[in-house]
């Protein structure tokens, strides 16, 4: 089982790695102070999760994160459909649609923070702002490379306009949507950490700007592995989600073990 | 006398170009079709054979002319039509069955009914029991067979055929060839086959159409095939008569080919 011996290796080498980490930082070729302990790291998540601290935090940003991913992902459907479709609307918001996507849009945090106030609001507008160009652009590249053929024989086989939406358009975007769903996820997270780490009373985020606020590096990397751990656990769920959805794909069937 | 089916009249089809110029595809090409007549239309490559069956289709307006479906001027998709297509155009999402299935849900046919009728045309197509594979687990003449079930299940009066096997090899395509004989016998359809692939064309038709060299290509050779039926494509292409027709529609082609390649050269 090569892939089995793969998944030895890839443990082996994270724990290599902390081992690295304890030696350098033990023996102070890399001061501890800036570094942070391993061992103070992972008996800090320890006390987090089983002290139950976490999880109020834990629940604020995954949920900002879900919201913000499921808003920009439906937004981005409809308007790269909407767009791919009409020729008029794509001319006409083209040189918008680039501005906000060449925009740094980190730099809207604060303008959120003081429309939406420091709930999960700003947050997730923050999120939804980064999720939204992935999937429209993907949608909107994927609906106007829609084999024209394709198109041609539905309608023949009799498809009015609205039934070229739904039996062509849509089934085609959603395997484009889906092609953006991991990085969409990913963005989603990075919005709602973002977000709260520049301004929030709740959240991880908020946990990590808290213990920089008093030089507690070992709580800021505790911080960041448990966002890591759970941008990993995102991205299988859109993983299976996506072997379960895109069955037809080649490519996709026969690695379902 | 027969119907008349399908019935071109001086039709011209112009595509803007890059720059002024234009490109006239097709120019005055007529063309009639009776009931129950399979025509091929033969010519060399790029001299607007497709073009002329999406106008029958209705999926090309053309510049200029008429389009008759059973004395009807056409405007827009025709109803009585079924398009083969020369490149696959399945529905990678859905199933073989939901491949033959989606013209009867487009016009509102109950499911089941629609996956009852779906099953018999796999079955008539030698598929029963592929129904529920993806397009990409199916091999190319397995693609064409769901393919054609797909067009037949809706009983179109008209088959229109773009090359559609040019993609298959050698034995799979005459296996196909054989197949479309079998099913067109059962209800004879109208079938207008673009090929440029003589051939191929003789042995599958009751006339032979060829087309001038492109641009402003039209029919410029009727020839009638009077091979007896049912034939047997492989084995019709042994016989005397085929030969000889052979020869003389060559003769005709042969000038537009040339001056196909006379072109292609400058």
């Amino acid at each position: 089982m090569p892939s089995r011996r793969i998944a030895v290796f890839q443990v082996l080498l994270l724990v290599a790695l902390f081992v690295l980490w304890d030696v350098l930082t033990r023996t102070e070729i890399l001061p501890p102070f800036f570094f942070g302990e391993p061992l103070v790291v992972l008996q800090r998540i320890w006390e987090w999760f089983s002290g139950g601290t976490i999880y109020k935090h834990l629940a604020v940003t995954l949920v900002e994160t879900l919201l913000a991913f499921v808003i920009g992902t439906v937004a981005g459907l409809v308007f790269g459909l909407w767009l791919a479709l009409s020729k008029t609307a794509s001319a006409l918001l083209d040189p918008y649609i680039k501005a906000f996507n060449s925009m740094p849009r980190v730099i809207l945090a604060p303008i959120f923070a003081v429309w939406f106030g420091l709930g999960i609001w700003s947050k997730v507008l923050l999120g939804v702002t980064l999720v939204f160009f992935i999937v429209f652009f993907s949608v909107y590249h994927g609906v106007r490379e829609v084999n024209p053929v394709l198109v041609a024989n539905a309608r023949m086989l009799g498809a009015s306009k609205r039934q070229l939406l739904r039996y062509v358009y849509l089934p085609s975007a959603t395997a484009w949507v889906f092609s953006s769903l991991h990085a969409a996820v990913g963005m989603a997270f990075v919005g709602a950490v973002i977000g709260e780490y520049l301004g929030s009373a709740r959240g991880v985020g908020y946990l990590i700007l808290q213990a920089e606020g008093v030089f507690d590096i070992n709580t800021v990397f505790a911080g960041v592995l448990v966002l890591t751990v759970c941008a990993l656990l995102l991205d299988r769920i859109v993983t299976v989600a996506e072997r379960r959805l895109l069955r037809w794909r080649p490519g996709q069937v026969g690695n379902q073990g | 006398m027969t119907q008349t089916v399908l019935e071109l009249n001086g039709i011209a089809c112009t595509f803007p170009g890059r720059d002024e110029s234009a490109y006239t595809a097709v120019a005055d090409a007529s063309l009639v079709v009776a009931e129950g007549e399979f025509v091929s239309l033969v010519g060399p490559t790029g001299c607007g054979k497709s073009t002329l069956l999406n106008v029958a289709a209705g999926l090309l307006a053309p510049t200029a002319g008429s389009v008759r479906i059973f004395g009807q001027p056409l405007g827009g998709i025709n109803e009585h039509a079924g398009y083969l297509f020369q490149s696959d155009a399945l529905m990678p999402w859905r199933t073989a069955r939901e491949n033959v299935m989606v013209g009867l849900e487009l016009r509102g046919v109950q499911k089941h009914k629609a996956r009852q009728s779906a099953d018999a045309w796999l079955a008539r197509v030698h598929l029963a029991g592929h129904g529920d594979k993806y397009p990409h687990e199916l091999s190319g003449g397995m693609r064409k067979r769901v393919a054609l079930a797909q067009t037949l299940v809706m009983n179109p009066k008209i088959l229109l055929m773009d090359e559609p096997f040019s993609a298959l090899d050698v034995q799979t395509r005459s296996l196909m060839e054989n197949e479309l004989l079998d099913l067109w016998s059962q209800d004879r359809k109208s079938v207008v086959f673009v090929t440029h692939d003589l051939e191929e064309a003789i042995s599958l038709s009751d006339r032979v159409v060829v087309l001038s060299a492109g641009p402003s290509s039209r029919p410029v050779g009727e020839f009638p095939i009077h091979l007896p039926r049912p034939r047997d494509v492989s084995e019709v292409r042994l016989t005397p008569q085929f030969l000889e027709l052979h020869r003389t529609i060559w003769e005709a082609l042969k000038v537009e080919v040339q001056k196909t390649h006379a072109q292609a050269d400058l």
